[in-house]
């Protein structure tokens, strides 16, 4: 083994010993890109990640499109795959989140977030690394929904900007949901665990919403869970801004929708990251 | 002696009812390898959480180069590097590109960062396989990798929590020698270990830990007197064992213990071979044959045996 050039201690340290709201956000940067690198590294994460939803759409679109499309509002423009498209961008928010929870959970049982914390770094990093990160990766995934549903046929109905501002608002959503899996992650603690609790519970969210049907038909007890609860409350949001006003519930108007929705975030956001922060913190006890 | 650069003072944790450290205090001095020696169970990866700031433990203090720990985390942590028990890198990552990111987190610019990267590659025998992906890297890579890692910092206390477990043998003459090349360079080395012969080559003073305690503390010399240089070993055929070790005791001055299989006495053997000789002796003259007799290096468990009166239970994590 050959000698560095510098001695290892008893040099003048050039190193942090305290942490600053500008190192906070470099060490966010730092472990955000590594953990986008993952997705690079690891395509097949990525494929894996993007088939179902992709096959979802086009079973969904065929399967069911014939059958409903007379029972959609005009606004969808006579096509499933116009109603269906916001639905899936949600659906895949809501199916990817558990991403968030699967990497951290990894990135503890490895060591990995011990030698992030022996470090001098910013403690806020790790987590805002991880939520920034899948941040990227969904607006990929969701923007992906998109192309394969335009190349199916999918329009938006309204404007470019109204259509940017529903992705947007998805990208919202899925942060928030990030942060609820970050701090089931963080609980559970192990990657076999996090297949249970995170994944499971997101199937009842999904199929007992606006996602991929109207609720009008849903028996009264489903119907009111269905209709206020969060993924339908942005799901509709999203059509209503994508497909224009007619393609919203009788009686709801987008500009209170939309409100409705960015509420929803906003306490999700809130509630899920103090939970998140607090079971981080909790790991040093 | 110059003031201790660690500093443990009634350590106690308790992970809800188990009580994982019970009261742990040590000095080690500056420019030393010491050696924390314990069966699994023993607290060893505690007390390193604990010291590099990982854990907050229930009660006691620690000040590592100065600095206390509890209270000033984030200053502690610029003058540690810490090698966990399992290496904490990334398999899809290249060798030079983990040891970046490190230095990045340490506060280093992106070329100093690479230049410091490209330094401890070299200094721990990396520097050919740098910029392979870790998936790629052998167990023992990747345990030098995560120690190049956290040599990052230049930092004036290595912690290394089972170096050498479950790497092959040549893996661990180059940690080994990695140690000794540290402090060499002035870095104070704690290490854990479960092998007294990894203690006994490396450290210049060992505690020895059980359930939670420190249990004996000194040199590998003054250890090893107190356990013999060699352990003598008798098997017999089990209608002789008991008669057998009477006999024995007679020699060594002290009741041979059993050894695990139950079927085997193990004592000091004071006088090395001339004990083997004088025990072979005394059972021949009794009419006992022995079924084999060996002359052993002392193990962990006689350590134990002769500081505890106990071999070591595992305790199950
Ligand atoms: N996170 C934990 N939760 C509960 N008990 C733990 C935890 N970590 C360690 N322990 C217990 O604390 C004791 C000491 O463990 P540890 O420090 O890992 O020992 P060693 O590193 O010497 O093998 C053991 O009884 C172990 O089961
Ligand atoms: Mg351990």
């Amino acid at each position: 083994m050959s000698a560095p050039t510098t001695d290892h201690a008893h040099t003048v340290s050039v190193l942090r010993t305290r942490t600053t709201p500008a190192t906070a956000v470099r060490d966010a940067l730092v472990i955000g890109r590594r953990n986008l690198l993952r997705n690079v590294r690891l395509p097949q994460l990525l494929v894996f990640a993007t088939v179902q939803p992709v096959m979802f759409l086009v079973l969904f679109a065929y399967v069911f499109g014939g059958a409903i499309e007379g029972t959609l509002p005009p606004a969808a423009a006579g096509e499933y795959l116009n109603w269906l498209v916001p639905g899936l961008m949600i659906q895949v928010a809501a199916f990817g989140a558990g991403q968030t929870a699967l990497g951290l959970a990894e990135d503890l049982q490895n060591g990995v977030i011990d030698r992030f914390r022996s470090l001098p770094m910013a403690r806020s990093a790790v987590l805002a690394g991880r939520t920034g990160a899948d941040l990227v990766r969904n607006a990929f995934v969701i923007g992906l929904m998109v192309v394969v549903g335009s190349a199916l046929g999918f329009r938006y109905q309204t404007t470019l900007l109204r259509f940017l501002a529903a992705f947007a608002l998805a990208l919202l959503f899925a942060h928030s949901l990030s942060w609820v899996m970050a701090a089931v992650g963080l609980r559970v603690r192990t990657p076999e665990a996090v297949q249970s609790a995170a994944f499971i519970p997101v199937f009842p969210l999904v199929f007992a919403s606006s996602v991929f049907l109207p609720t009008a038909t849903m028996p009264d007890w489903l119907r009111v869970f269905a209709d206020n609860q969060p993924l339908t409350v942005v799901t509709n949001a999203m059509r209503g801004l994508m497909l224009g006003p007619g393609a919203l519930p009788p009686g709801q108007d987008l500009v209170t929708e939309v409100a409705r929705s960015l509420a929803w975030v906003a306490v999700i956001t809130a509630i899920a990251a103090t939970g998140a922060i607090r079971a981080y913190r909790r790991i040093a006890a | 002696m110059s003031d201790p650069i660690v500093h443990v003072r009634d350590v106690v944790h308790d992970f809800g009812r188990v009580r994982a450290l019970d009261g742990v205090s040590l000095d080690v001095e500056p420019g030393v390898v010491y050696g924390l020696l314990g069966p699994n169970g023993a607290g060893k990866t505690t007390l390193i959480r604990v010291l590099a700031t990982l854990l907050r433990p229930t009660s006691g203090s620690a000040h590592v180069a100065g600095v206390d720990v509890l209270a000033d985390p984030t200053a502690a942590r610029a003058r540690i590097g810490l090698a966990g028990q399992f290496a904490a890198v990334d398999a899809y990552l290249t060798g030079r590109e983990n040891v970046e990111m490190v230095g990045r987190l340490y506060g280093l610019r992106g070329s100093q960062a690479r230049e410091r990267a490209g330094e401890v590659l070299e200094a721990i025998g990396l520097a050919d396989d740098a910029d392979r992906r870790v998936s790629t890297y052998s167990g023992g890579m990747r345990r030098r990798l995560d120690l190049a890692a956290s040599l990052v910092g230049r930092p004036q206390v290595m912690f290394l929590d089972e170096p050498t477990t479950g790497i092959d043998p040549r893996s661990r003459m180059e940690v080994w020698e990695l140690v000794v090349d540290l402090v060499e360079r002035g870095t104070t080395v704690l290490l854990t270990t479960q092998y007294l012969e990894e203690a006994d080559r490396l450290a210049d003073r060992i505690a020895v830990i059980d359930h939670g305690r420190i249990v004996t503390e000194g040199t590998a010399d003054e250890l090893k007197e107190r356990v013999a240089s060699a352990v003598l070993e008798v098997r017999t055929a089990p209608d002789d064992l008991e008669r057998a070790r009477t006999l024995l005791a007679g020699i060594v001055g002290e009741e041979p213990s059993t050894d695990p299989s139950g079927s085997a006495l193990r004592m000091p053997a004071r006088d090395g071979t001339g004990t083997l000789v004088a025990a072979v002796r005394a059972l021949d003259g009794a009419g006992i044959a022995p079924e084999d007799v060996t002359l052993q290096r002392p193990s962990l468990d006689d350590v134990f045996l002769a500081v505890t009166g106990d071999v070591p239970t595992e305790v199950s994590a």
